[in-house]
C-alpha cells in the first residue's frame, strides 16, 4: 500500500475539527445503482445539505441583511454540493468498495465541503494536472477560457464548475489522492471552502 | 425521467414546450420569446442538446430574442455551459439582438449572468 499522499492547493485536516461544530455527511455505494437512476438524488442531497445550513442564518425580519445572507450562503452550498456530487457519480470507479461521500462542517467563518470518491489512477493523473492549473491560474482567465472552450465542446464542465465555485462564490479548493489496497484505484478528495 | 415534447397550435400562437419533473422550457415561436423555469441540473451537454436546440433554432429564425430565466432557479456548470455555447453562437450572427431577464432574488443569476455578458458584450441583461 503507498501512504504517499499528493495535496494541490492548501488543505485543510477535518480529523481535529469533527470533534466540534456542526457536522453533516452523506455516503453513496457506487455500485448500488445505475448512474442515470442515481442523478436525480444528487440535486436532493444538495438541495438538503443547503436546506440545513440555512438552520444557523436565520432571517430576522428586522434585519433584510439577513434573508438575504441566508439566501446567498443556501445558494452556495446548493451549488457547490451538486457540482462535486456530480463529478464524484461521473468520475467514481464503478466496482469498486470506496464510496462516494459528501461532507459539510460549519465552522463561525466558513463552510467546509469535502467530497471523496475513488477514481482510475490513469485519470487521477489528468485530474492532478488540471487541478494544478487551477490553483496556479487566474481564476477569472480561466473561466473565459471555459466558457469560450465550451462551445467546441472542449473543455470539461467540471472544470466550469471549480471555476464557477472560486468566481462567483469567493471559495477556495484544494485536492488530495493517494493510492488503496484496490489495484489502480486512488482516492481523490475535492476540499472547497466558502467564507461566511 | 418524464419528458414530453409538444409542439401546441393555440388559436395563432405557436409554442413549443419541453419538460421533465424539475424544469420547463417554453417557447413561442411568434414572439421570439422562450421561458425556462425550475431547476436544471441536467448530465452533461449531450442532455442538454434538445434545449440547446431550441435556442439556436429560435436565434437562426429570428433577428431579436428574450429569454426569460427570471424564474430559473437552479443552473448546474454543464447548464451553463450549454448558455455559453448558445452566446457564441449569436455573438457572430450579425444585426442580432439578444436580451436575457434574470431575478435579483436568486443569487446564481446576478453572477453567472454577468460573466456571459462579459461573452457578448451587446447582450442586453436585465434583473427584477
Amino acid at each position: 500500500m503507498n501512504e504517499q499522499v499528493i495535496t494541490i492547493g492548501e488543505m485543510v485536516k477535518l480529523d481535529n475539527l469533527l470533534d466540534e461544530g456542526e457536522y453533516l455527511q452523506l455516503g453513496f455505494q457506487p455500485s448500488s445503482m445505475p448512474l442515470k437512476e442515481r442523478w436525480r438524488n444528487n440535486g436532493l442531497s444538495a438541495d438538503f445539505m443547503a436546506d440545513y445550513v440555512t438552520t444557523f442564518f436565520p432571517k430576522h425580519e428586522d434585519d433584510p441583511g439577513s434573508s438575504a445572507r441566508q439566501m446567498e450562503i443556501k445558494s452556495a452550498v446548493s451549488y457547490i454540493a451538486n457540482e462535486l456530487l456530480e463529478n464524484g457519480m461521473k468520475y467514481t470507479l464503478e466496482h469498486t468498495r470506496e464510496r462516494i461521500s459528501i461532507s459539510l462542517l460549519l465552522e463561525a467563518d466558513r463552510i467546509i465541503i469535502n467530497a471523496t470518491n475513488a477514481v482510475d489512477s490513469a485519470q487521477s493523473q489528468a485530474y492532478q494536472a488540471f487541478a494544478e492549473q487551477i490553483v496556479s491560474g487566474d481564476p477569472m482567465d480561466l473561466y473565459m477560457q471555459a466558457l469560450e472552450a465550451s462551445a467546441t465542446g472542449e473543455g470539461t464542465s467540471s472544470g466550469l464548475g471549480f471555476l464557477t465555485m472560486l468566481n462567483d462564490y469567493n471559495a477556495q479548493i484544494s485536492w488530495s489522492f493517494y493510492h488503496t489496497e484496490e489495484p489502480r484505484a486512488v482516492i481523490a478528495t475535492t476540499q472547497v471552502r466558502v467564507p461566511i | 425521467m418524464r419528458k414530453s415534447c409538444l409542439l401546441l397550435s393555440q388559436g395563432m400562437k405557436y409554442t413549443m414546450k419541453i419538460e421533465d419533473e424539475n424544469y420547463v422550457l417554453e417557447y413561442e415561436e411568434n414572439t421570439g420569446r422562450i421561458s425556462i423555469q425550475g431547476s436544471l441540473r441536467l448530465n452533461g451537454l449531450d442532455e442538454y442538446a434538445p434545449l440547446l436546440d431550441v435556442l439556436v433554432n429560435c436565434m437562426q429564425q429570428s433577428d431579436a430574442m428574450f429569454v426569460d430565466l427570471s424564474a430559473l432557479e437552479f443552473l448546474n456548470s454543464s447548464g451553463i455551459a450549454m448558455f455559453s455555447k448558445f452566446i457564441i453562437q449569436a455573438r457572430s450572427k450579425e444585426n442580432f439582438s439578444l436580451e436575457l431577464n434574470g431575478s435579483s432574488q436568486i443569487p446564481w443569476q446576478s453572477k453567472s449572468i454577468k460573466n456571459l455578458q462579459r461573452l457578448f458584450p451587446a447582450l442586453v441583461v436585465t434583473f427584477h
